[in-house]
């Protein structure tokens, strides 16, 4: 297969995520969303270690899972807090940070 | 053969992907983004990342998701208000979608890197088999892994006091 494909694929999903965030208010599935576009990066990096033959884009694939677990770890806390709190899980809701 | 698997695994991440954004209820967005994983993680085997396939099973489709549907089935999924801050934001979102897909694409397939339009070279036998990954995440790129051990760590930490009953301590103190 031609790396071309993957890189389309890849920004698909991109602009998939991109979309699934600005479209849903759920914090929850704003974090899927953001599991989407970093899945997405992550097949870009793969396809280009692939294309140049060097094993070093699959290590910055696997770093960016590390990162990706923490992001879900502390994103999930904030929404446990959030709930223990009695607030609504709502993104348009939650507004007194903005000025 | 390899086309074939390609597109059917295309279908099932791309399918994946818009019940994640189309589904109404968190449970079932948790359970389509399990199926995207899945299909990914066979994409990284055609592309010969038999280590990163493996680890998004494990790691994400396993885990991870696991924790996610724990959190959804203690939170709950509730129902999305219909009052929109920004008028219009559900039908400007997937033009702004579409606009991001074309920008990127073209950035990409305009670029000059020759290489795109083939296969990539061959690759010996042990290409991003768990040994090659290790070997190179344990010799070239040991700083970057330490600082993601200690990032783990610190989120971990950081979780247990996000979420940690802090107003019902004190008040039983």
């Amino acid at each position: 297969m031609n790396t071309e494909w993957f890189i389309v694929l890849s920004a698909l999903l991109f602009a998939t995520g991109a979309m699934g965030i600005l479209i849903r208010r759920s914090p929850m599935v704003i974090l899927l969303c953001l599991e989407l576009m970093l899945n997405a990066g992550n097949l870009a990096l793969v396809a280009f270690s692939r294309m140049v033959g060097n094993g070093q884009g699959q290590v910055f694939a696997v770093i960016v899972m590390v990162v990706a677990a923490c992001e879900v770890v502390v994103g999930l806390g904030l929404i446990v807090a959030i709930f223990r709190r009695r607030l609504p899980l709502n993104v348009d809701d939650l507004r007194e940070l903005r000025g | 053969m390899e086309e074939v698997l390609f597109f059917i695994s295309a279908l099932g991440a791309l399918g994946g992907a818009l019940g994640v954004i189309a589904m109404r209820n968190p449970f079932y967005s948790v359970l389509a983004l399990i199926v995207h994983l899945f299909s990914l993680a066979s994409l990284f085997l055609l592309l010969t990342a038999a280590f990163v396939a493996a680890a998004q099973v494990v790691v994400y489709a396993g885990a991870v998701m696991v924790l996610y549907v724990f959190v959804v089935a203690y939170v709950g999924g509730g129902g999305e208000s219909a009052w929109e801050p920004i008028p219009f934001q559900r039908l400007l979102a997937p033009l702004l979608g579409i606009a991001l897909f074309v920008e990127l694409s073209v950035a990409v397939l305009s670029s000059s890197l020759l290489a795109l339009g083939e296969d990539g070279p061959d690759v010996q036998a042990g290409f991003g088999d768990p040994a090659a990954i290790g070997r190179l995440l344990l010799e070239k790129f040991l700083i970057p892994f330490e600082a993601a051990s200690i990032l783990l760590l610190l989120a971990a930490v950081g979780a247990i006091v996000l979420a940690s009953n802090r107003r019902q301590s004190e008040e039983a103190r």
